[in-house]
């Protein structure tokens, strides 16, 4: 019954639920922090963190894969926001066959992409198996498909074409309207698309311990191995950065509905 | 016995009272009509007859038994909704056999009586289509179909053309009322349409604000509102600021000339009213000495196909008058000085 | 290139030496070239080479190598903790997802727990390994707190975090909110009018589910278990950095090859990865035809 006066045992049961969710979800993270806070013997401390801070490779390993995360976010933008103009502009009947090819990474898991990246790209003609090159094209095909979803996506909710023919009948040249009109338009969906390229790339692991970059991913697998807190931390850390920059996008693409759901694994 | 009866049916949501105290008499075989714009409550009132809300204070009887606590799905009510609301992935017969199966009612008698439902709305070839592949117009007789199917004691329709063309509109509007009055099933129809309710109810019951502004058959709806807000929902009408003159004779003034309405007035000289006149009441050709007259200039002439409707000024009075079509009386030019007249009888005065 | 073109009074166009549909397609280009040159190509290189030997002659024995007993088993596996986390993910994210639609929870809570999937269903691999690691490993949270309270060692009692069943419920940490974003909007479509008019022909609850409600939703209910399996099927860094490659999946096993910890075979390799990809393909093909036919009913 649609009357939602007293307690009804539909709204106790959701109840039940949710709780038990929150449950699970809220259950590992608390576990972490406090593992994390372990490190000294007898008592709570951040001691832990301050060895993770402290370690060179620390901040070795993790500016290197935001050097990733950077040349990723523009190369991705760069090769998908024309394309996506494109389809959206001049070729919409093409959109279907782009759409097939986003679906191209979940059918081309990391460990067969990067297995086929070796494959190829160790023997001449192209040897590019020792060039950052390939893993920032590696991490480029892990993340196109939300910077192309989420930026057709703001391209079709401010319905480019007819800005873009207003802009034409008043003068502008294309190259004007890309850079006044277009580009500014889609700003929240770039910068969307930006966050969650960070985040996928930031903690990835398969591509870089595959290719052996002395990235973020295989650090902490490394310190994993062998130390006891100082994991529980770098994940602590690791969740404040990318969960961070993921609510950040999910608060400004409040009006934006493009899906962000999935990543690497 | 009455077949719906509401008594002081309040609805009240948080601190919105959505309806308030309606009461109300539908008899067997009656086909009532709820009318109002948005937000007045009629739709509220349908859905508390239903079953899906609860009343917050007030008695519901239906034939007689007090329905309160009765959970929707035991009310033996028919509902038809605005959306249709069809099952996406049954067919036209099964969407009509779903409350005969539901009841687990002999497979014969399901086909049978689904077979009978789709020859009383004339879509037996669509027996087996989805609705996706129905228009919204066999969709909606479909859901009509489904309703009755179960034999419900009352029909409660909730603006079941709303999202239909205008076209198919009056044509649905006319076999739902032929199909009611064939199986005599007792209807409550919601709408804000109000040509809907006049054509096909047997009662109409204005509502604004949660509350029933007048409950009668159309004519006397049209003809006899009982206040200016029924007057002006209902058909077009003219409100004029009028001056009393002379009470007795029932005599007020609107912008120098003089208006006869033919009965005493309760107000004293110099006080103001307002006064409504139908536009269809007035006519360019002045009758009888002993209807009113109004002088004014022509200031537009719109052609609505059977009606043309003229727009007539002076001063700050503007009067809208309706007349038929007729391609052999010509019409004064535009800009000159015309006189209408209308019997001091078409005249109400309100407050 | 113009992106709309409307020409100047007078002026026209400049006609390129190509045919117009060229044109057409010349800004798709440098799209086109990327997913060839770093998508189809290694892809493909790699499944011609599991129909090839060890000099490039046409071959079944790499293919013919899965149904080594070693090999089926890590099939098996794979499937079996991806199924496993799919249809665990689908039961408690349907839920959920039913709490905040259907079940009456408040749009505060419904706002809390879809940014949340959001952001949870993006979030896997070492950190999350870790993170299990710290809850229910063997001087885990959980562990030492069970341990406490109620004396029983959940190790000893047979619990492994490092097994099948311990895998599975870390990979439910990202596969429940994935689900919960999937069939949010489906139970969103389920139209009150469908529930009312079950009611008002007389239909009970169970009824109204049984004859209305799951049969609406069961496309989306099927496809979003068959996403979800392909998700976990995938998945290659948490179960490596949870169980440091010990754990026989088909992902793990395509590492080792690639990283020559086996005996060096890389067709067999091949051939693993054509297996995995084979498994996604048709994946995501009954996702897609399910999506399909569920977007039938939502209109």
């Amino acid at each position: 019954m649609s009357d939602p006066s007293g307690i009804h045992p539909r709204r106790v049961w959701s109840s039940l639920w949710l709780s038990v969710g929150a449950l699970y979800f809220l259950l590992p993270l608390a576990a972490t922090f406090l593992f994390s806070l372990h490190g000294r013997k007898g008592g709570l401390s951040f001691v832990a963190y301050a060895h993770v801070f402290a370690d060179p490779q620390f901040s070795r390993t993790f500016l290197f894969s935001l050097e990733m995360a950077a040349a990723t976010i523009a190369a991705g933008l760069v090769l998908m926001v024309p394309t996506a103009l494109w389809v959206h502009l001049r070729l919409p009947r093409v959109r279907p066959l782009i759409e097939i090819f986003t679906l191209l990474p979940f059918v081309i898991p990391p460990i067969v992409l990067v297995f086929g990246l070796i494959r190829v790209y160790s023997r001449p003609p192209l040897i590019l198996v020792s060039s950052p090159v390939l893993l920032v094209a590696g991490y480029v095909v892990l993340s196109f498909p939300y910077i192309y979803r989420t930026v057709d996506t703001g391209l079709r909710a401010v319905d480019l074409r007819v800005l873009t023919e207003a802009a034409q009948s008043l003068g502008a040249r294309w190259l004007t309207t890309l850079f006044r009109v277009v580009l500014p338009s889609i700003k929240v969906a770039l910068l969307s698309a930006a966050f969650l390229t960070f985040s996928v790339v930031v903690g990835e692991l398969t591509l870089a311990v595959m290719l052996a970059w002395p990235a973020f991913g295989p650090y902490m697998a490394l310190v994993g191995r062998d130390l006891a807190y100082e994991p529980a931390a770098l994940a602590i850390i690791s969740f404040l950065l990318t969960w961070g920059s993921l609510l950040l996008i999910q608060s400004f693409s409040r009006g934006l509905k493009g899906t962000t759901a999935g990543g690497v694994h | 016995m009455a077949s719906v009866e509401l008594i002081e049916i309040t609805k009240r949501f948080g601190h919105q009272t959505a309806v308030d105290s309606v009461s109300l008499r539908v008899e067997e075989g009656e086909f009532v009509s709820l009318l109002g714009g948005s937000g007045c409550g009629k739709t509220t009132t349908l859905r508390m007859i239903a079953g899906f809300e609860s009343p917050t204070s007030g008695r519901l009887l239906i034939r007689g038994a007090d329905v309160l606590g009765v959970p929707a799905n035991r009310r033996g009510v028919g509902m038809v909704f605005q959306n249709y609301g069809l099952f996406p992935h049954m067919s036209a017969a099964q969407n009509i056999g779903f409350g005969l199966r539901v009841a687990r009612r002999p497979a014969a008698e399901i086909a049978e009586r689904v077979a009978e439902m789709l020859a009383l709305i004339h879509l037996d070839e669509l027996r087996d289509r989805f609705p996706h592949q129905m228009s919204g117009g066999q969709q909606q007789r479909v859901a009509l179909a489904r309703a009755l199917a179960v034999r419900p004691s009352v029909l409660l329709l909730d603006e079941p053309l709303s999202a239909l063309d205008a076209a198919i509109r009056v044509r649905l509007r006319t076999e739902i009322r032929s199909i009611q009055r064939k199986l005599g099933i007792t209807a409550i129809y919601v709408t804000h349409d109000q040509e809907e309710a006049l054509s096909i109810s047997d009662r109409v019951v204005v509502m604004r604000a949660g509350r029933i502004e007048q409950a009668g058959a159309p004519a006397e709806i049209y003809n006899r509102p009982a206040n200016g807000f029924v007057a002006s929902f209902v058909g077009a009408s003219n409100v004029l600021r009028v001056t009393v003159v002379d009470p007795a004779c029932g005599k007020v003034s609107i912008d120098g000339q003089e208006i006869s309405t033919a009965k005493p007035i309760l107000k004293s000289v110099g006080e103001e009213l307002h006064l409504t006149i139908r536009p269809e009441s007035i006519s360019l050709r002045n009758g009888t000495s002993s209807n009113n007259h109004l002088r004014g200039t022509l200031e537009s002439v719109v052609f609505l196909g059977s009606v043309v409707r003229l727009v007539i000024r002076s001063g700050a009075m503007e009067l809208i008058v309706d007349s038929f079509n007729d391609p052999q009386a010509g019409l004064p030019p535009l800009g000159s000085e015309v006189t209408v007249g209308f019997a001091p009888q078409a005249c109400l005065l309100l407050p | 290139m113009p992106v709309t073109s409307l020409p100047a009074e007078g002026a026209r166009r400049a006609r390129l030496p190509f045919p117009s549909w060229v044109g057409e397609w010349a800004g798709l280009l440098p799209f086109f070239v990327f997913a060839l040159a770093f998508m189809i190509l290694p892809a493909g290189v790699l499944l011609v080479g599991s129909f090839q030997d060890a000099r490039g002659g046409f071959t079944l024995i790499n293919v013919s190598h899965l149904l080594r007993p070693a090999i089926l088993r890590s099939y098996l596996l794979t499937i079996e903790v991806s199924f496993v986390s799919a249809i665990g993910g689908a039961l408690f994210g349907f839920l959920l997802a039913y709490s905040v639609t259907l079940g009456g929870a408040s749009p505060a809570v419904r706002g809390i727990l879809l940014t949340f999937s959001g952001v949870a269903s993006n979030f896997a691999g070492v950190p999350l390994a870790f993170a299990f690691i710290a809850t229910l490993g063997r001087v885990g949270l959980i562990t030492t707190l069970v341990k406490a309270i109620f004396g029983i060692s959940l190790y000893d009692a047979g619990f492994n975090l490092y097994s099948f069943w311990g895998l599975s419920l870390t990979y439910l940490y990202f596969q429940l909110p994935l689900m919960v974003l999937i069939i949010t909007p489906a139970l969103d479509g389920l139209r009150r009018e469908w529930r009312e008019a079950s009611q008002n022909l007389g239909a009970s609850t169970a009824q109204y589910w049984r004859h209305v409600a799951l049969p609406i939703l069961m496309p989306s209910l099927l496809s979003s278990i068959i996403l979800l399996f392909g998700n976990a099927f995938g998945a290659y860094a948490t179960a490596y950095a949870l169980t440091g490659g010990l754990i026989n999946l088909v992902p793990i096993q395509i590492g080792a090859q690639i990283r020559g910890d086996v005996l060096h075979d890389p067709n067999l390799g091949y051939a693993l990865a054509l297996g995995m990809v084979v498994v996604m393909t048709l994946s995501i093909l009954g996702y897609s035809a399910l999506q399909r036919r569920a977007a039938r009913f939502m209109r």
